[in-house]
This record gives C-alpha cells, structure tokens and sequence, in this order.
C-alpha cells in the first residue's frame, strides 16, 4: 500500500502538523518507505498468531484505590501561560 | 409505511472511586477548578499513568451483575483527538480486550411483561475535564478535576424498540449500579450520561438503517423525549424523500428538537492503538470470586425475594426494589410491624406521595422506617384509626415527634370504650326520630346516615367496627 499526498494531508491534519509544500515530496516518500517495509512484514503468515498489546512479557501492576495526591494548583499553574479563577485559559473551542 | 425503530444505549458511568483511575487525585464532585488535577491529569511530560485496583473491581462487579463474561485479559487503548478538556491529545479507553463481555438484563414494560435486553460489553475508559465557554473574553476555560475520573461505558446491543423500552433499560441499569454501588448513580451530577444510537428501518426488514447518535442526554425523561423527537425527524426525512446522515446530534431540550453537533469535514478517525504506557490487565477466577463474594443482592433477586417471602403482587415487587433505600426501608417498616401488605402500603402511599412532594430521597425521608412501623404498629392494635393515621403520618413529617406522641399531641387516639360509644349513638338517635322511624320501617339505607353521624361525634376517633355493631343493636331496638 501507499499513500498520496491527500491522504497525507488528512493524516497530518489529524495529528495536528503543518507539512509545508517543500517538505511534502520527501514526507510522502519517507512514510511510502515505511509502508513498503510494513507490506513485507504482511507477508509472514500470523494466523493464529494474538497481537502483541505490548512487547514486555508483564502484566499491569495496579495500585490502591487512595488519594496520594494534594492540592498543587499555584504550582502547576505558574507554568501555564493564562489561567483566571483557578481554571486553564485556552484559544476558544466550541463544537 | 410502517416503521420499526431500533435503538441502543451507550451508557456512561462513573465509578464511584476515591482517586481516579491512572492517578491519586480525588474526585470528589464540586471542589475548586483544577484543585484535583494532579501532574498525570495535567499529561505532564515524564508521567505515567498507573491503573487504579477500585476502578477495576467495580468494573468486575458490573459484570458479574449482569451475568457477562468477565475480560480475564483486557488490554487499554488509545482513542487520539485533540481537545483542551483532554489535555494528552488521547483518551485511555479499551478497545478489542473489555473488562466486560457479552451480559443481559431484565427489563419490566409499563404493561408488566418482560423483556431481555442484551448488553454487548462495558469498557473501562478516562473522563475528560470541563470546557466552560463563556465570560472569558474569546478564550475558553478548562477545569480538569474531572479528568482522569473512572468511567465504565456499558453498551447495549440494538435491541430496544421504541423510547419507553430505551427508558426502562436506563432505570435498570441505574438501579443495578446503585445497589452495588459503584456508582452514586446521580445523573443531574454527570454521574451517569447516556448516548442513544437511534434509526428506522420499514417494518419486516432486517437490514439497519443509518443511524444517528444523540449525545449527552442526562435525565430519565429527557431520553424519552430526545429518542422520540430524533425518530419521528428520521422518519420525516426518509418518507421527504430524503436520507439520513449519520451523524452525531445533539437534544436540545428548550425547543425539543435534535440538531447536528459537529462539522463533518473529516470524518472522525481515531486512529486506536494499544497504549504503551499500560500493560494488560490480568484477573483470575480467585479475584472474581473474590468480588462475586461481596455482591449484595441484586434487583431480580430481591423483587423474587418480596414476592415469595412477603406475598407481594410483582408489580408492588419491582416497584419496592427498584431503589436500594427504598427496599431497605421497606424492609425495616415490615420488621417492626410485621405486616408486608400494609407496610408496602404505606410506602408506596402516603411516603412516596410525601417524598415526591418534598423532592426528598427515602435515605433522608422525615418519616423514619421506624417512626412509620411505629405508626402502623398503632393501626395494628386499634390506637388510630386508618383514616386518622394520615394525619399522625402527616404531623411525624411536620416534626411533631413520634407516632405515639403525635397522637397524643393532636388527640388523635381512637375511642374503643364502648360505654362513651354508646353514648354519643343514644344522643345521635335520640336526635334523628324521623331516620330511626324510617329504619325501622326496613329502609336499610339509612343505617350509612347513622354511622356518618356518630363518627361526627366522635371527630372520626370512634372505632369504626365498634360503631357499626353498637348502631346495629341499637336501631334494632
């Protein structure tokens, strides 16, 4: 498989990255190289094969249903670049 | 034409957890904005997301409660989309490997049969923080003490046929995670939040039509509402001549009608991957036993219980059980006067009517369980009269004290001394020549005439059964 330059532009829109027209040529040639090593990945028989969720052969660790964590507002919020009444000031977003 | 309606629900709950579910912030509902987001919830770079165990066996005791295969293995995905409520640019969910399979529950239509509604799995997922959009001078704000809350969503198959049944199952499901209490279940809180997957297809088809999801519907009665205003816009559509899109819609409640929610410029792409940061989760039969040991009795199982032990009608039954409160409280009104008929009266009567006045839940009624076993204790033994034990039910509610000193108080107490008895019905004949002559003479109407007048008398506290044999003897001269 492969991919054309529109597909690369929804992929990228969806990743929220700006590919100008001067990177787009070597872009959409580096993601077609992948995918051609991904097309002969395809050809190894893996039927009967569970997917992998992750490469360590481990299973999740959980933790005790308890708060451990304190209020640290100021803190994180002296970081942020706007905030008023304890909230988080962001560019609007409306649906 | 006809149409058959199908839908299914996405139902939203949150687990009723101290901490969230890949950190230690609290998620208690309604603190300052941001004082429960901690470096994890604020995606900080160099965190990591570490899964909490409560989370995990609320998810469990879900899927015991409906009899659903339990996910021994289940595995956490990323769902990516960028929004500022979500601030890691991904949402923590399962995708292929949920904590809960294939389920069922049970539910009861308004004409009291029976139906089983399938429920395709429950998944574990994030919450995301609050978007508050006004009052900020063109920016928005973002609060994200909610994300990172523990959500279970439950799926159900595409098997309710019209709103009322969309409806029953909602309630159902409520009433199975507040009795086993994973979830305060308060909906008006955002605790529980449904989606209605919604499309028409004529009558005696098998294939589905396009359907269109309703988002975010958070009252009983508004699901109701949103599923018939977006069935009846479907059918309009298709019989216009038109087509439906599938698309995500929102109810507005104000004007009552469904309305697109977002531009379809790009279809949605998730793009779902394992998440790398979690590792499977994996659960034994010891751990499951463990958590089907601390089930509580479940609705089925208890309306069962009220039929057989106490002789309840089904529908009294479901009605008693369908809260956990109520169930209880009803059951301890029974414990002290041992009467299941007249308790389950009573508290579907007189209490309920009270508690839907005072918009009240049972837990904090102002007539405790005891005061009203208390109350209908003195029905038992002939202290008030049914009729004049409203009144004691009403000044207990007014915080006048206890049965017994409400009708003490009020004078309430009914008269069984049958000499005072006799008495008011001698004045009450003697004052009546006519109605006696008129009974004698075998018009035996008159004998209700009678009976109203000396309870009159009496201001209602005469016993009625005593007053109907007395009066009897009397007239008969």
């Amino acid at each position: 498989m492969s991919l054309d330059r529109n597909e690369v532009e929804i992929v990228a829109h969806l990743a929220r990255l700006k590919v100008s027209d001067d990177q787009m040529p070597a872009t959409l040639a580096s993601l077609n190289s992948i995918l051609t090593l991904v097309d002969r990945m395809q050809e190894v028989d893996t039927s009967g094969v569970e997917p992998l969720a992750n490469p360590l052969d481990a299973t999740a660790r959980v933790r005790a249903d308890e708060i451990t964590e304190s209020n640290q507002r100021d803190a994180y919020q002296g970081v942020a670049p706007s905030t008023t009444d304890g909230l988080y000031l962001v560019p609007k977003v409306i649906e | 034409m006809e149409w058959e309606i199908v839908i299914g629900l996405e139902i939203h709950v949150q687990l009723s957890t101290q901490s969230k579910i890949f950190s230690g912030s609290a998620t208690r509902f309604g603190a300052e904005p941001n004082s429960q987001a901690s470096l994890v919830d604020l995606a900080m770079p160099g965190t990591l997301p570490v899964f909490n165990e409560g989370a995990l066996r609320k998810a469990v005791a879900f899927g015991l409660a409906i009899d659903a295969d339990i996910g021994k293995r289940s595995v956490f995905d990323r769902k990516n989309y960028f929004y500022p409520d979500s601030p890691k640019g991904y949402q923590i969910t399962q995708m292929d490997h949920p904590i809960v399979g294939k389920g069922e529950v049970d539910i009861v239509l308004d004409d009291g049969s029976h139906r089983t509604i399938g429920v395709t799995r429950a998944h574990l997922e994030e919450d995301a923080g609050k978007s508050l959009h006004e009052d900020f001078e063109g920016m928005s704000g973002i609060d994200l003490n909610r994300a990172g809350t523990p959500l279970l969503e439950i799926v159900s198959e595409p098997e309710l046929r019209n709103a009322k049944e969309a409806v029953a199952y909602l309630r159902k499901i409520h009433s199975i995670v507040t009795y086993i209490g994973i979830s305060d279940g308060n909906m008006a809180e955002g605790s529980m939040r449904c989606d209605a997957n919604v499309s028409v297809r004529p009558k005696g088809t098998t294939e589905l039509g396009t359907r269109t999801e309703i988002k975010n519907v958070n009252s009983f009665r508004f699901v109701e509402k949103a599923i018939n205003v977006e069935v009846q816009r479907h059918i309009d559509v298709i019989e216009d001549g038109g087509n439906i899109v599938q698309e995500t819609r929102l109810y507005d409640a104000d004007k009552n009608e469904t309305r697109s929610m977002r531009s379809k410029e790009f279809a949605n792409d998730y793009r779902y991957f394992p998440e790398p940061d979690l590792l499977p989760v994996e659960i034994d039969d010891a751990y499951v036993q463990a958590v089907a040991d601390q089930l509580p009795e479940l609705p089925d199982a208890k309306i069962a219980r009220f039929q057989n032990d106490y002789g309840l009608s089904d529908y009294d039954a479901t009605v008693l059980a369908a809260s956990r409160a109520m169930a209880d409280y009803f059951e301890a009104v029974v414990k002290i006067c041992g009467d299941a008929k007249l308790a389950a009266n009573w508290c579907q009567g007189e209490l309920a009517a009270l508690l839907n006045r005072d918009e009240v839940d049972v837990a904090d009624s102002p007539v405790s369980a005891e005061h009203l076993g208390q109350l209908i204790q003195r029905i038992q033994d002939n202290t008030v009269s049914n009729k004049l034990a409203k009144q004691v039910f009403e000044g207990i509610a007014a915080g006048e004290g206890s049965a017994d000193e409400v009708i003490e108080k009020r004078g309430l107490k009914q008269v069984t001394d049958t000499g005072a008895i006799e008495a008011m019905i001698d004045e009450v004949i003697a004052a009546n020549p006519e109605q006696v002559e008129q009974y004698r003479s075998g018009k035996d109407k008159v004998f209700g005439f009678f009976v109203g007048q000396v309870m009159k008398a009496s201001k209602g506290q005469a016993n009625p059964g005593q007053v109907n044999q007395l009066l009897k003897d009397k007239l008969a001269g």
